[in-house]
Formats: structure tokens, sequence, C-alpha cells
């Protein structure tokens, strides 16, 4: 029975004598356009953590003449220093997103636990955390340490964890909101096979999951990288911003930096956002 | 104005009329005339194009050749001099004001009442008063009737109850062409009887041109002047309800009226 | 760490900044409304032009980090246009508007997006103009899908008013920033508690926030059920009128 009915279907296959091949579907982690980009941002990490750029001091040996409106070469002149400022807030992204990531999976497994009282705080935490300004928390994290003697974080470390804590409730609304896209029949079949509850998460819910939840991932990543720069004024980190106000103060010239590190910005956050949407669009395709 | 008839209804002349979704050609060089108050019933396959028939006279639709009368002047066209050249969204608006045109799938407005639907386009349109729009409108829910159903919204209504209140608010703006697209298709079968018989009632006044599409064949068989079969962009065969259905004489007319089975 | 709550006088100071933040929020939440929709509109445009130069905001606001936006706005646009006239809070403003602004033009093309075909179709038949067709019928059916999203953007922006303390407008954290400055010679522990209580007056004002837009949703949903009151009474005068 088997060549009959295995044949019958693809009429018009390569050669019809050949017997249907058992085909997995493809598993997320071997879809090239879900894991090209989760390499490049692998590469991307490991680059920023290894490469160690000490950040000279921000003090232009340039002048620029005494007019205030905008002058190009004083613009191009300070493009060095604005990128290691650009790799500072980088690094510190970074470093700050991996944490986000893996305090968002606690808070949102401490939000789905049976165990009320632990269900309620992370609700609470992720709400208040969610909804104050970074600025603030950042603020909050650096008196704090200021009255511990135990632990002693430097600015850009207050910077990593402020992101971290802050973004972290933005990932675990990202993995609750993938959770819960996965289709109520996905679940109830589940239960309907019998099927034990590590093979329901792993083989069931997560491979579904995944595809909604990078892209929401891939979001809060580039909206950490436009709040990073808060660490310049509030914790004296050496970045872009920081480094701009430095010139501000010493030179008295605003419109060349301000414009500058604009520039750069967009010239960042756009490609990524737009790489995000294709990835989007791409995943969504497939399903 | 000879294409207007004394009541108001307006004639509809369709001259090699094109119209293609890329490479699919719906309309091939489509001729259909319609006198004033005459009531046309176009039948054919799903898929053969008969709805596009409606729609570009609706102008949700544009057509990509050919020209279009309604009431004597031209839909798409303005005439300039002796020649006609594209017309103006103001023309086309102009122009469109005589049709009404009631939909399949209702398509009321969800967030206002079935009086509100009704009293829309003569208010924000025709310039109505609110007092005038909203008597008119009663009048017109109780020839439907719906009276006590005016201050309902779409959700809390029947298919067949929104399908008359669709009417209703098709009929308000007193169109001299009426297109009526498939109106029955989308209700339980149950439903179906209430919403005919409103039909019936606008065909025995007389005072607006009906075009119909419709799955329909007793129905078309009572009200229709003129039955039209329409396969393939074209039409296939045409003339009097009974002589269509009863000895219809090309072999793909009488294919379909088989397939569905009714005769 | 002792006592939690404040002295009397250091929440009047709060309170002083608080008034300013909430007219800051009021201010760019208006403007920026009228920018989602203008722009949101824009990007749905027939016109090739206008869908450009939609786009283009769109991706500017949303490219460009907030902080960076309103430095640019208080310090680079003033000298750079030689245009100083307004003075910083109304440069904060505007950079906290057109940052919500980008945000909020993609929340209303999605929700113009959701709006089914058939009632664009329906408003066409009716021979609506197409302002009446996006007043009468699309806006008001895509604005129960518009308003939860920009909740959350409202409470985006006033996190992001917090920054303008960085450019010395007299907002709460502002105001926070000069109470430490009071109390530099008391204990540094006071700091703490102090941006505790500014976290919480956030996260309340925040909360206060979401329940205004959870009402108007509520509100709004309640347009498409049942109809009471006034509307019921005149269905009474109209079956006396046919009767």
């Amino acid at each position: 029975m088997s060549e009959a009915v295995a044949t019958s279907p693809t009429p018009s296959g390569p050669s019809t004598d050949q017997k249907l091949a058992y085909e997995p579907h493809r598993k997320w982690y071997r879809r090239p356009e879900i894991l090209g980009p989760v390499a490049i941002v692998i590469a991307v990490y490991a680059v920023l953590l290894g490469v160690e750029v000490q950040p000279g001091r921000y003090r232009s040996a340039f002048t620029a003449d005494g007019d205030l409106a905008l002058d190009w070469d004083y613009f191009f002149h300070l493009i060095p220093q604005m990128l290691t400022g650009a790799y500072v807030l980088a690094r510190a992204t970074v470093l700050g997103f991996t944490g986000a990531i893996v305090l968002g999976l606690l808070m949102a497994l401490g939000r789905r636990s049976q165990f009320k009282p632990l269900s309620w705080v992370s609700a609470f935490v992720i709400e208040f955390v969610r909804s104050t300004p970074l600025l603030v928390q950042l603020f909050f994290l650096q008196a704090l340490f200021r009255t511990t003697d135990v632990v002693n974080l430097s600015g850009v470390q207050i910077l990593v964890l402020g992101l971290a804590l802050h973004y972290g409730t933005y990932t675990s609304e990202g993995y609750r909101a993938g959770i819960n896209s996965v289709p109520d029949g996905q679940w109830e079949a589940s239960t309907a096979l019998n099927l034990d509850p590590i093979t329901k998460w792993t083989r069931i819910i997560i491979p579904q999951a995944v595809p909604n939840v990078l892209p929401a991932l891939g979001n809060n990543l580039i909206a950490s990288f436009k709040d990073a720069p808060m660490g310049g004024p509030v914790l004296a980190v050496p970045c872009m911003l920081f480094f701009a106000n430095t010139i501000r103060a010493e030179d008295f010239r605003s419109v060349e930096p301000m414009l500058l590190i604009g520039a750069g910005f967009l010239l960042i956050s756009i490609p990524a956002a737009w790489g995000l949407r294709r990835l989007e669009e791409r995943i969504e395709y497939e399903r | 104005m000879t294409d207007v008839s004394p009541k108001g209804a307006a004639g509809v002349r369709m001259r090699s009329v094109d119209k293609a979704f890329g490479p699919n050609v719906v309309l091939r060089e489509l001729n259909l005339e319609v006198e004033p108050g005459e009531r046309v019933v176009i039948i054919g396959p799903s898929g053969s194009g008969k709805t596009t028939i409606l729609r570009v006279i609706m102008t949700l639709e544009r057509i990509d050749g050919g020209t279009i009368r309604v009431g004597g002047q031209h839909l798409y066209h303005e005439p300039v001099g002796d020649q006609l050249k594209a017309a103006s969204e103001k023309h086309i608006r102009k122009v469109r004001s005589n049709i009404g045109m009631v939909f399949q799938h209702f398509n009321l407005f969800p967030h206002m009442s079935a009086l509100e639907n009704i009293m829309l386009a003569p208010v924000k349109v025709h310039n109505k008063s609110r007092d005038e729009a909203r008597e008119t409108g009663m009048e017109l829910l109780a020839k439907v009737g719906l009276s006590e159903h005016a201050n309902h919204t779409p959700g809390q209504l029947s298919g067949g109850q929104k399908q008359r209140v669709a009417i209703a608010r098709a009929l308000a703006a007193e169109p001299a062409v009426m297109l009526f697209d498939e109106v029955t298709s989308a209700l339980d079968p149950e439903l179906v009887g209430e919403v005919l018989s409103v039909l019936r009632d606008i065909a025995e006044e007389g005072s607006t041109t009906m075009m119909l599409v419709t799955h329909e064949m007793a129905f078309a068989r009572e009200v229709a002047d003129r039955l039209v079969m329409f396969d393939n962009g074209r039409i296939v065969e045409e003339g009097r309800p009974s002589d269509v259905l009863d000895t219809p004489q090309k072999p793909r007319t009488r294919e379909f009226l088989g397939a569905v089975g009714d005769q | 760490m002792g006592d939690w709550v404040l002295t009397w006088g250091q929440y009047q100071v709060l309170w002083e900044g608080l008034t300013v933040t909430l007219r800051l929020l009021g201010l760019a939440f208006l403007l920026g409304v009228v920018l989602s929709l203008v722009f949101g509109i824009a990007r749905l445009s027939p016109r090739t032009w206008m869908r450009g130069l939609a786009l283009v905001y769109v991706e500017f606001a949303r490219g460009i980090s907030s902080i960076i936006l309103l430095f640019i706005m208080v310090f680079a646009i003033p000298i750079l246009f030689d245009f100083d006239a307004f003075g910083r809070f109304s440069f904060a403003v505007v950079a906290l508007a057109i940052n919500m602004g980008g945000y909020g033009a993609e929340i209303v093309r999605g929700s113009i997006n959701a709006i089914p075909k058939g009632q664009t179709e329906a408003s066409i038949a009716l021979n609506l103009s197409p302002t009446q067709r996006l007043r009468h019928v699309v806006l008001p059916q895509a604005m129960r899908i518009i308003l939860p999203p920009m909740g959350n953007l409202t409470i985006e922006i006033l996190k992001g008013t917090a920054l303008v303390a960085l450019v010395a407008i007299g907002d709460l954290m502002q105001a926070t920033r000069n109470l430490i400055q009071a109390q530099l010679a008391e204990g540094v522990s006071g700091v703490t508690i102090l941006f505790v209580n500014v976290l919480v007056i956030y996260f309340i004002v925040a909360q206060i926030i979401n329940g205004l837009f959870r009402f108007g949703e509520a509100r709004l949903n309640a347009r498409f059920r049942q109809r009471t009151g006034r509307a019921a009474v005149s269905t009474e005068a109209y079956s006396e009128v046919s009767a």
C-alpha cells in the first residue's frame, strides 16, 4: 500500500517510483532567516566585548572660529571621538540587554508561577519598573550604591544594571506575549496527546513562541540603545552625549556635536529597525 | 436628458467597457444598456465578473477602457468641446450621487445605530437638516419593517435585518439607479424571504432603475424585466426571464442553469 | 533606612515640579496626537510624495533617541536657525511631541488598515467625500484599536518628560535634584528615599493615565452596544409620528 498511497499526491514529482521520504518540518533554529540575524548579533556582541578601547580625553585640540553657526571642518574633526563614544554606548547596551534577557525570563517565570504571592509581586515589579522613567531609576541606583560601601559600582556598571532592570521588564512582557500568541488549541492538543510538561514546552510551545518573541527582543534591543545615552549626563559615562556636553561646556559649541550624534544615531538605528522589520516579515511569511 | 424617466429613474449605458485585474480580464468590451426604470437581473457562475459590472458603475473599481453613462451623463469622462477627457473626482462624485448600492456583506457602520446609518448620507452629503433626515429615515425604516429597531446598532440585528437597514440606507439618497450585489447570498436561508419582499416592494414602485446580481432564479423570474446571462467577461445571452430560463439558446446557459439546478 | 516619608516642605517642592511635568506632558500629548493623525493618515495617502514625506518623518522620529532629540532641540536648533523666541520649555514640548508622533503615526496607520474594506466601499456608495469617509466612518472605528497602544505610548512620553531635567527645566525630576542640592549637608541615605518617593509619584501618574485610557475604551465600546437613555427617548417620539 505504501507505494500507491505515497506517490499519488505528488504525480508531478521528480520520479514517480520514489517513496515519499520523511521530511521533518524545519526547526526554528535551522531556519537561516532566523539563525542569520541571531548569528550576526552574537558576532557583534563578541566583537564589542572583545575589543578594548580606552576612551581618551574628550578635549578637542581643534578650535573653530568664534562664529557659533555650523562649521563643517569642526564637524568632521569630531567624528573619531564620537565613534569611541558610540562604542562605549554599544558595549553598555549589549551588556545591559544580555542582563535584560535573563532578568526578563526570571520575571516572566515569576509572573506565570502557580504560587500566587510570587506572581503578584512579579506583576507589580514589572508594572512599577515599566511605568517609571529609566532616568530616575538610574539616579536611584546611583544613590543606593553610594549609601552602601559593600558594593562599589562605576558609572558604566550602574548604567548596565539599570538597562538590564528596565528592559528586563520589557523582555518579560515580550516572552509573555510570545507564549500567549500560541493558540489555545495547541495547549489543548498537548493535553489531549497527554504530553508531559517538558515535551509540551520544548516541542510545542517554545518552538511556536520563538518566531514571535525574537522581533520583540530586537525592538527592545534598539530601544535600550536609544536610552543608553542617558548614562552620559547622569552617571558621567564617557559616551556620545557626555562628550557632546563636555564640548558644550568647554568650547561653547553645541551645534556640531549635537547634530553629529543625532546623525550617528539615525545611521545605526534606522538600518537596524529596517532589518528587524524584514526579519519579522519573513518569519510571518513562513508560518 | 431622455435617459431619465418621468419618475426620476435613470438609464445606464455601458459601451465597450474593459476591466482587468493584472492578467485576469474581467470585462471584455462589454456593452450593456439599461433603460430608465428597467429591472435587470444578471446571472452567471461565480468569478464570471458579474459583480464587477456593478462595482465599476459604483466606481469602486475604475474601468480600463470604454464609457459608462448614467442618466445621460458620462461617469468617467467629461466632455470638453466635442472631446471626452478623463473626469475629475468632482465630476465623478456628482454623477455618482445618482447611484446607490447594497452589498453582499451589508457593510453597515457598526458604530452607528440603524437610524444613524440611514441619516449619515442625507445630512453629510445632501445637506438635509437632521430633523428632515430623521423623518425620512424613520419612514424608510417603517417601509422595511424595522421601526422598532431604529436605535439598535448593527451588532444587535440579525442578518436579514441588517440587509434591510442597508437597503433603507441606500434608498435614503433617492438614487436613480440601485445596484444590488448578491444581497441574499450571505444570509441564512430562513432570512432570505424578508429581504426579497423588500426588494419586491421597491421594484413595484418603479421609481428607480434596478440592477441585481443574484442566484435566486425564482425571484429573478418574478421581478426582472430582462435577464442577462454573463460569463467570462461577456454577455452570453439575454432576454425575457421566462425565455432565458425556460428555453435557453446557448449551451453555456443551459450548462449553468443545469448546475444551479433551480429550474 | 528609617523614615520612608519626606517632609511636608519637600513634598511641596515635588508638587511644584509635578505640575510642570504634567503641563509638559499635556502639551506634548496634544501636539503628539495631532502629529500622529496627520502623519498616520499621510502614510496612507494616494499621493506618493505625501507618503514619502510621512515615511521620512516616521523613520526619523522613531530612529532617533528621545534624549538626543531633546538635546538637539534645546541646544542646537536655536543656534543653528538663530531662533530662540519660545524658550526651552517649548522646544522640549516639541521634542517630546515629535517622538510621540513617530510612534503614534504607526499606531494610527495600523488601526486604519485594520478597518474592513467594505466600510470604505459603503461610504463611497453613499457618496461621502474622502474627508467625510475618514471622519465619520473610518476614524471612529479605528479609535477603538488606537486607544490601548496610545495609552502605553502616553506613559512612555511621561517617562520621557523626566529627561527635561537634564536641560534645566524645572519639572518633577529637576525639583528632586534641587532638593538634593538643598540637603547635601545631610546624610546621603536621604537621597535614596527621595528617589523612591519620586518613583512612586511617577508610578501613580502612570496608573492614572492608564485608568483614563481604560475609561475611554469602555466608553467607546459602549457605543458599539445597546443605546441607552437619550436615544431611547427619541425612538418613542418617532413611533408616535409613524403611528
